[in-house]
């Protein structure tokens, strides 16, 4: 049983990572052909910093993923606080049901519908543009929100309500009790639903392509454009960037989760003292 | 604490920059182009769009700003357009597309005093039938869809379509992957007229790919490149820039029109109706048709150039001639070349040409699939199977 476990894990590993080793194998390779290796070189990397339009699709795509995860994050969070603190049951359930939509909805049905409601806000406000970046900033927090909260809420249930109410005796008001009790403690569950949002913006397509305006084109909108003739293997340059920074991100939120576990483990005394209550 | 807020204020300080990139005395140009369609700058090329800036601010001391976004086929380009959500000031779209857009009112006439270079424009390339008077457009690119072979793995030269039909290269034929395309190598190849209404004529063309379909690898659009030129498949219809592109990577490959006619393609400049800067948009329009900034957009694509001076140009056809020794017949065919548009169809023709299109697809795909679906669901059940039965072994093995 054991090494055709070991051999069936191997396999789906195999299976999930070639297609990616061969995209950075082929982002070496000194001509762009993808049938043969003919040679590595680093012809590609340089390319990609020299053509302008990759390159500011680029830049388009970290200023939206970093603004829309980031913001998310913070709506995210204090919706799965206060969700916490809901104490009637049908009410909690209905609030977490509806944010859980736009997640389940397609994005086509998302992106589609999310365009309507700008043309038509736009059209009643009588703007000249109608998309622009805010219009695609809005839609990428909106199908963010739901996934901070899903990764926020678990730390919110698991967190010891006593704890605060301890706070609180030793002279913390609510808010503080908060920041120093509640929110440290519910950390990592905030830093992985920041990280999954990144990620979420970073590669979106459909609902970029509906909402996104004449002024702002993200790198999946580019690369999708580039399908009419060949996709240029500086993409895979890219590519192979981003699975690296994406890899980076990961290994960091698995290190700040399991330090967090850490932390809520702490005894209340041991909390307190560290905050300076004592 | 102090991270998020850290964070949440720098990205509050981007967004500031990023909003404060509007200066009103910058005039911004708003250009909506194929992908890869123009010298960007990659690969030691010139920015175009650069250049652009540059000539404007040097010309009339103001300030413009080129936005350029991209598309990948004239429906995306149309719905965005149509839709009214976003603001364009030049598009590029194909000829079946622009006679589309000038009957639904979507593109403003030109001014022709503002483009002074259109007079290099071929005259073969003025007046079609998208646009008769040649009112709203101006063209870009042109080219004819041929048949790319590998000479290593194709004997003799073939000069029709039937080299498509061809039983000796069963699976190492490729086929156009939408409805326009395809459809048009079989009537090409029986010699009827591409957009004809009559529905027996589309039946007959459906019975001919019918016929093709067992020998044909795959249907492809841009995997065509990969294709052709590792070798993996022998015989494939696409465009002659498109070929000269793959012969840079495969020298085997091959190029010829077929003899009994094939399809010509005219993508032009237009101005949508929504443009707030016609003159702007005239004067990049004019800007592409300097001989300087069209060479370097032909010598980048690869694409035939509609531009008198380019075609003449003798560094160009050195140039190019660096790519293809016979790159200017292969571009430019003088002779003997039979070629027509593929024209707007009416909605009924549209509606038979996919259904019978589906047709042809549908069968083809559940065919195969379902059996190879059902052999994995099948060997997954086996493998759960044998899983649970060496567990049982071993499991009374120790009890």
């Amino acid at each position: 049983m054991k090494p055709l476990s070991k051999l069936y894990i191997f396999l789906v590993f195999l299976i999930l990572y070639i297609p990616i080793l061969v995209l950075i194998l082929f982002s070496f390779n000194s001509t762009g052909n993808t049938g043969s290796m003919t040679g590595l070189s680093l012809y590609w990397y340089r390319e990609l910093f020299s053509s302008p339009h990759t390159f500011n699709a680029l830049k388009n795509t970290l200023i939206l993923a970093l603004s829309a995860s980031v913001i998310s994050t913070l709506v995210g969070t204090a919706a799965a606080v206060g969700i916490g603190k809901i104490k009637t049951g049908v009410i909690k359930n209905g609030i977490l049901s509806v944010t859980n939509v736009p997640m389940m909805n397609p994005d086509i049905v998302t992106g589609i519908s999310m365009m309507l409601l700008f043309v038509l806000v736009g059209t009643l406000l009588g703007a000249e543009e109608k998309l622009s970046f805010w219009t695609i900033l809005i839609a990428h927090i909106t199908f963010c929100l739901p996934y901070v909260i899903l990764s926020v809420r678990p730390r919110v249930l698991g967190l010891n309500r006593s704890l605060s109410e301890a706070a609180m005796d030793l002279g913390c008001t609510p808010l503080k009790s908060f920041f120093r009790v509640e929110l440290p403690a519910i950390m990592p569950g905030i830093a992985s639903g920041f990280i999954m949002a990144f990620t979420l913006s970073l590669d979106d397509f459909v609902i970029s392509y509906f909402t996104t305006g004449n002024d702002f084109q993200t790198l999946p909108l580019l690369i999708y454009s580039m399908t009419k003739k060949e996709v240029t293997p500086d993409i895979y340059a890219l590519s192979s960037l981003m699975i690296g920074a994406v890899l980076i991100l990961l290994i960091l939120s698995n290190v700040v989760e399991s330090k967090g576990k850490g932390k809520t483990e702490n005894t209340p005394a041991k909390m307190a003292e560290r905050n300076g209550l004592v | 604490m102090k991270k998020i807020l850290a964070v949440s204020l720098i990205s509050l300080l981007l967004m500031t920059v990023l909003a404060g990139c509007n200066h009103e005395e910058t005039e911004v140009l708003n250009v909506y182009n194929w992908g890869e369609y123009i010298s960007d700058g990659s690969e030691g090329t010139l920015d175009v769009n650069k250049a652009f800036e540059d000539y404007y601010f040097e010309t009339y001391g103001k300030k413009v700003t080129v936005n350029y976004t991209t598309y990948a086929s004239n429906e995306d380009m149309y719905n965005k357009l149509s839709s009214g959500a976003a603001v364009y000031d030049v598009v590029i779209p194909s000829d079946y597309m622009i006679e589309k857009m000038i009957r639904e009112d979507m593109l403003l006439p030109l001014n022709f005093e503002n483009i002074p270079n259109y007079q290099y424009i071929d005259e073969k390339y003025k007046n079609a039938y998208y646009d008769p008077e040649s009112l709203y457009s101006v063209p870009y690119f042109c080219g004819y869809v041929g048949v790319i072979y590998n000479t290593a793995m194709v004997e003799g030269e073939p000069t029709d379509w039937d080299l498509l039909w061809n039983e000796k290269y069963a699976g190492q034929i490729l086929q156009f992957n939408n409805p326009r395309d395809a459809f048009g190598t079989a009537q090409y190849a029986l010699g009827y007229d591409v957009n004809t209404t009559e529905q027996g004529q589309w039946d007959e063309a459906l019975t001919l790919l019918k016929t093709q379909k067992p020998l044909i690898q795959s249907y492809v659009m841009d995997e065509v490149f990969n294709k052709m030129k590792n070798g993996s498949a022998a015989i494939a219809p696409y465009y002659a820039g498109d070929f000269l592109t793959m012969y840079e990577d495969n020298e085997d490959l091959a190029f010829y029109y077929p003899a009994s006619g094939t399809n010509i393609f005219v993508d032009a400049m237009c101005i949508p109706a929504v443009s707030r800067n016609q003159e702007l948009a005239e004067a990049y329009i004019n800007f592409m048709l300097t001989e300087e900034i069209a060479i370097a957009n032909a010598e980048y694509t690869y694409y035939a150039s509609p531009h008198t001076l380019v075609r003449n140009s003798e560094t160009y056809q050195a140039n190019m001639a660096e790519v293809h020794e016979d790159v200017m017949n292969i571009l430019y065919p003088t002779e003997g070349i039979k070629a027509t548009y593929y024209e707007n169809l009416d909605l009924e023709t549209t509606n038979y040409m996919n259904s019978l299109w589906e047709n042809l697809k549908v069968e083809s795909t559940t065919g195969p699939g379902v059996y190879v679906v059902t052999a994995m669901v099948v060997l997954v059940l086996l493998a759960l199977l044998v899983g649970l039965w060496i567990r049982k072994r071993i499991n009374r093995r120790y009890y």
